[in-house]
């Protein structure tokens, strides 16, 4: 006879993870299938987790997790050619109690693989190396899947195989996203000592920085550069709308090596080593993206949602794989208690979804991937910044003018007129 | 710091090649009918490239799994894309 799971869990990413995990802690037959040669191997992202997902449901988790550095301080960037613009805000409360740990920098092979850890030592199995080809479809829902020769049956599959969800295809719940729907994310891993890596950031001990950067990075096109501090590594890469790579001749990894030698960046990271170059897709697009979460039999978690939020300024994707992947597993562990795994049961999910900050925050941003495509963004007023505050500390013998007027005439100069100006800037405040 | 070449960068990662399956496959006759082969320059890993006689050819073994070629290209069909069998392609060790 065959062997027969609770739940199947497709991909041992954060979502797949946490809800296997949780799943597995509450007494269910869990499988969770990576397909990878160990879990995170296939995993990469840009640095980055917010605390508080992953705090919930193991709390205290970084005296445990292999975390990177906890971000004290914050640095946004605008650069032209010449020019470059931060504004930086430290805040030593979030690397304290009772902030916890606000953020932490990560790195993904190893993080992954601890959280599957977790997961396996709960009681779920976990079988790495194995890729899932196809669901197993019967009667109009999903009774499990199939690798290769082998088939398993569960009484619900949680498909967490992220952005590129082959699962969520399968099933019919999501379509094939646009070029205008996703990003294109590649990054480098530089080696530095701790020691140098704190010197040349200004931080105290093993704290970290988060510095995000708009302009020429990217050559106008929509996206931006990051550079994450870890414990010895530094990652730094960069983020394009896969339209605009499909309409430019810009390869992107030409860009990245560019960004990595723009003289604002190379002091930063001189010296250091290349461990490593990854690339991954980003869902940018929100609840426009997002596929039915839920049918018979199956849910869809994490990445393979969509459930990523890119405010420009804040970037999150970690925080509310976690947190659907604990909704799915509480979802799943309320249908094993009614042993009812039909979409009309496991509509659960979408309302704890609801209830959770996922689709509440997700909800309140909705039009900020719609805002983001505004072009101006990433040429326009990264210039008049820069070129502004140039102005104000040039002494070059010329006539004085007043700050008003320096305002003014660059405005002008730029290609945005002020009424532009005007309501960019009250759409942004309103919608980010 | 010296400029790295994108296959300097691939030469840095760490990959297990399927020397029997590829798991990315092009349809040349569709390819051949698309004027403006954004896979060509899109690629994080400039892994497709046009040949003398104009044929895309594309190389998996240093595929990063992304999927960007198969969000950027515009012609149904052209692409059968999937990711490698299970323990194949690149394994990263930081992410």
């Amino acid at each position: 006879m065959e062997e027969k799971f609770a739940a199947i869990v497709v991909g041992a990413g954060p979502a797949g993870s946490t809800a296997a995990y949780l799943m597995a802690k509450a007494g269910l037959e869990v499988l969770l299938i990576e397909k990878g040669a160990a879990p995170g191997s296939k995993n990469m992202f840009g640095g980055r987790m917010y605390s508080h997902a992953l705090n919930q449901v193991i709390p205290g988790f970084w005296a445990e997790a292999p975390v990177e550095r906890p971000v004290a301080k914050e640095i946004i960037t605008l650069m032209t050619g010449d020019q470059c613009l931060s504004i930086s805000i430290q805040d030593l409360s979030w690397t304290k109690p009772p902030y916890h740990y606000h953020s932490f920098t990560l790195l993904r092979a190893e993080f992954d693989a601890w959280l599957a850890a977790k997961a396996e030592e709960a009681g779920a199995m976990l079988a790495c190396g194995i890729r899932v080809d196809d669901l197993l479809i019967k009667d109009g829902r999903v009774v499990g899947i199939r690798a290769g020769e082998d088939e398993m049956l569960a009484d619900v599959v949680i498909a967490a195989d992220g952005v590129n969800s082959l699962m969520a295809q399968k099933a019919g719940l999501a379509r094939m996203f646009s070029p205008g729907q996703v990003a294109t994310g590649v990054k480098q891993v530089i080696k530095l000592s701790p020691e140098e890596i704190s010197r040349r950031f200004q931080l105290e001990g093993n704290n970290g920085a988060a510095q995000l950067f708009v302009g020429e990075c990217t050559k106008g096109m929509q996206g931006g550069g990051f550079i994450y501090t870890n414990k010895d590594t530094i990652s730094l890469g960069l983020v394009i709308k896969a339209a605009e790579l499909q309409k430019t001749q810009h390869k992107i990894a030409d860009l990245v090596e560019e960004f990595k030698h723009n003289p604002h960046i190379r002091p930063l990271v001189e010296g250091g080593e290349v461990v490593e170059y990854s690339a991954h897709l980003v869902p940018e697009a929100g609840l426009d993206m997002m596929p039915q979460l839920y049918g018979d039999g199956i849910l869809v978690a994490g990445d393979a949602a969509g459930f990523v939020l890119n405010l420009g300024y804040i970037v999150r994707g970690m925080d509310f794989a976690i947190a659907s992947g604990q909704a799915a597993a509480q979802t799943v562990i309320e249908a094993a208690r009614n042993n009812n795994f039909s979409r009309q049961s496991l509509s659960q999910y979408a309302k704890l979804l609801k209830e959770s900050f996922v689709l509440r925050d997700l909800e309140f941003y909705r039009k900020a991937p719609h805002f983001l495509e505004n072009r101006r963004m990433f040429e326009v007023y990264p210039q008049l910044a820069c070129g502004l505050m140039s102005r104000m500390f040039t002494v070059d013998g010329s006539p004085p003018a007043h700050l008003l007027n320096k305002v003014l005439s660059q405005v002008k100069e730029s290609q945005a007129g002020l009424a532009q100006l005007a309501g960019d800037g009250w759409k942004g405040a309103r919608i980010l | 710091m010296k400029r790295l070449t994108v296959e300097q960068l691939l030469g840095i990662n760490k990959f297990m090649v399927d020397d029997e399956e590829a798991h990315i496959v092009l349809n040349k006759e569709i390819c051949a009918s698309c004027a403006t082969k954004p896979c060509t320059f899109a690629c994080p890993a400039c892994l497709y490239t046009l040949k003398e006689n104009g044929e895309v050819n594309f190389d998996y073994a240093g595929c990063l799994e992304c999927g960007t070629c198969r969000a950027v290209c515009p012609k149904e069909g052209a692409i059968a894309w999937g990711y490698p069998r299970g323990g194949f392609g690149v394994s990263f060790r930081y992410g």
